[in-house]
């Protein structure tokens, strides 16, 4: 588990490196989670990947989280790893409801490609600049996005006639 | 769900096969679209969702407890290290300390777990490359690791034997002496699949140099476990970030830095090794002591003090019907399971359900490197590397 005064050596840095791009950092159970505009994603996670000493050239995980019906509604989250020292760092990104819109992160990690199909399947969050965009679990004439809080767990039952 | 290719103009003559739902060698409902000139694959596409079941929905509308249960049907291989994955991260929600006997007691079982899944890809890799013989000695022996689950959790496979704050109940008399006869049997076994393929020169042919992938396209395309040792990549959560008491056993990380089949095959067989070697540890050093947490609002009480001190009743009447509340915030716990990387992400308002569950699923990454794998190769390689990732779509798909 990555201690407090490390982890947030990163968000140090990153304050560092772009003073506008970092909207907040939260310290939980010892995990570090960086709030960042969403049109400054792109520079931070390849500063991110790339600055010695940071080097977070993994990354673990991507989803969402709807907080309907709350506003901004959507929060991307990113999980990363660096592979050198073994700390983990949450990037969140703020999304507003309606057509919700990111810059994909494909460029930065190929590995981002399937989970970003996922979060617009199951989310219908666009992702700008991705290869391959489409419904990857959800069949893809599939109407709504099941993860969304306002579709009901059951699903949109239709009656027989 | 129509996943194609186009057409390139000027390649006419190209065939698109789809391979795959229903296909032997692709492990469960994977579909592959594969382009071809003749035999060798030019591009390829996967097609995934058809083992879809809403899981991360379903969490939303069970309390946590009840949610350990939908952990086991994600990898169907490896119910132990899933239900470990989201316990370990609900505990760390909770800040709750697990006795040391419930911790190696995980230890143990998982590590049981990681060889029974790897003999399970083990045997079905074989089958796939034409080696019959070693998918019934390696269905042979998991039976035995299946007796043991049955015997401590009453389930050979849907277990959810570990519970938030410990384990459901203490393991029964005699167990440790049915783990014994695993540890005498399985180092020669072992040594038996090795002389069956190691220097089996059709098994060389097919597994040597196919499939390459190098370190960088591994970590960049988010591979874990021993798909990324097996491209020299010294990556184990259970050495940089242990977790459930790992930093007490000794253990090797086996590598290989060739990056091909050949190389996760023997990641994998190294690791059956370790794994014994910490079982062994396990045992030898097992604490005694409860199984369960000193949390009374968290974890169930005992049978008899439910039916004899009201105040466990009222505890196991509040847990049963309303579940307990976390405190807000989230939490992502990373266990190393026999596929990889299994992250646990889980959102909480305080409420007795979670208001977000996510499961990162380590073959749902390991996937993506399949592509890469097998284009400019021929089909008969194509199934060389599915196997050689060791994909399990149920929790590809959840």
């Amino acid at each position: 588990m990555p201690s407090e005064v490390e982890s947030n050596a990163a968000a140090e840095r990153l304050k560092a490196f772009d003073p506008d791009a970092v909207e907040g950092v939260q310290v939980f159970r010892g995990e570090t989670t960086i709030f960042i505009r969403s049109d400054h994603l792109l520079r931070v996670c390849e500063f991110l990947r790339d600055e010695p000493g940071l080097s977070y050239k993994y990354l673990s995980d991507v989803t969402a989280v709807d907080h309907y019906p709350r506003d901004p509604r959507f929060e991307m989250v990113y999980h990363l790893a660096s592979l050198n020292n073994g700390l983990r760092l949450r990037l969140k990104v703020k999304l507003a409801g309606d057509h919700p819109q990111l810059d994909s992160m494909v460029p930065i990690w190929p590995g981002a490609q399937a989970f970003e199909c996922e979060v617009y399947d199951l989310f219908g969050i666009q992702f700008d600049g991705h290869p391959d965009l489409r419904r990857l679990l959800m069949p893809e004439d599939w109407e709504g996005h099941p993860l969304r809080k306002d579709y009901p767990v059951q699903g949109n039952i239709t009656r027989w006639p | 769900m129509a996943v194609t290719l186009e057409k390139i103009p000027g390649h006419e003559e190209r065939v698109i096969l789809s391979m795959g739902p229903q296909h032997p060698s692709t492990h469960g409902v994977l579909r592959l679209v594969l382009e071809l000139d003749g035999e060798t694959v030019i591009r390829s596409n996967y097609d995934i969702g058809y083992l879809h079941t809403g899981f991360e929905k379903s969490f939303e509308d069970k309390t946590y407890s009840q949610g350990i249960t939908l952990t086991d049907r994600m990898d169907y291989l490896a119910p132990l290290s899933n239900n470990l994955g989201f316990c370990l991260a609900v505990e760390k929600l909770l800040a709750l300390e697990i006795p040391p006997r419930a911790q190696w007691i995980r230890v143990l079982l998982t590590e049981l777990t990681r060889i029974g899944s790897h003999l399970v890809w083990l045997g079905t890799h074989a089958i796939d490359i034409g080696a019959m013989t070693v998918f019934l000695y390696c269905f042979r022996e998991r039976e035995d690791l299946l007796h043991i689950f049955e015997l401590v959790s009453g389930q050979r496979m849907m277990t959810s034997y570990f519970r938030i704050g410990g384990l459901a109940l203490e393991p029964p008399l005699g167990w440790l002496k049915k783990i014994e006869d695993v540890l005498k049997k399985f180092p020669s076994r072992i040594d038996e699949y090795e002389g069956l393929l190691t220097r089996n020169p059709i098994w060389l042919r097919r597994t040597k140099g196919i499939g390459v992938i190098s370190k960088e396209d591994a970590v960049a395309l988010s591979v874990s476990g021993p798909s990324l040792r097996g491209s020299g990549v010294k990556w184990d959560v259970r050495k940089s970030e242990p977790y459930s008491s790992y930093e007490k056993f000794d253990f090797n990380v086996p590598t290989r830095p060739e990056g091909d089949v050949f190389a996760r095959y023997q990641v994998r067989l190294d690791e059956m090794r370790e794994s014994l070697k910490i079982v062994r540890q396990a045992m030898d050093g097992l604490p005694e002591g409860p199984v369960r947490a000193n949390a009374p609002h968290i974890v169930l009480p005992d049978r008899e003090a439910m039916k004899t001190s009201i105040e466990s009743l009222i505890y196991h009447f509040k847990i049963v019907t309303e579940g307990f509340h976390p405190p807000i915030g989230e939490v992502y716990q990373t266990i190393e399971s026999p596929r990889g990387e299994l992250g646990v992400y889980i959102v909480s308002d305080g409420s007795p359900k979670p208001f977000r569950c996510h499961v990162r699923a380590p073959s749902f990454g390991n996937l993506q490197a399949l592509s890469k794998m097998i284009e400019g190769r021929l089909i008969a390689d194509v199934v060389a590397c599915i196997g050689s990732i060791d994909v399990v779509l149920g929790e590809i798909d959840r």
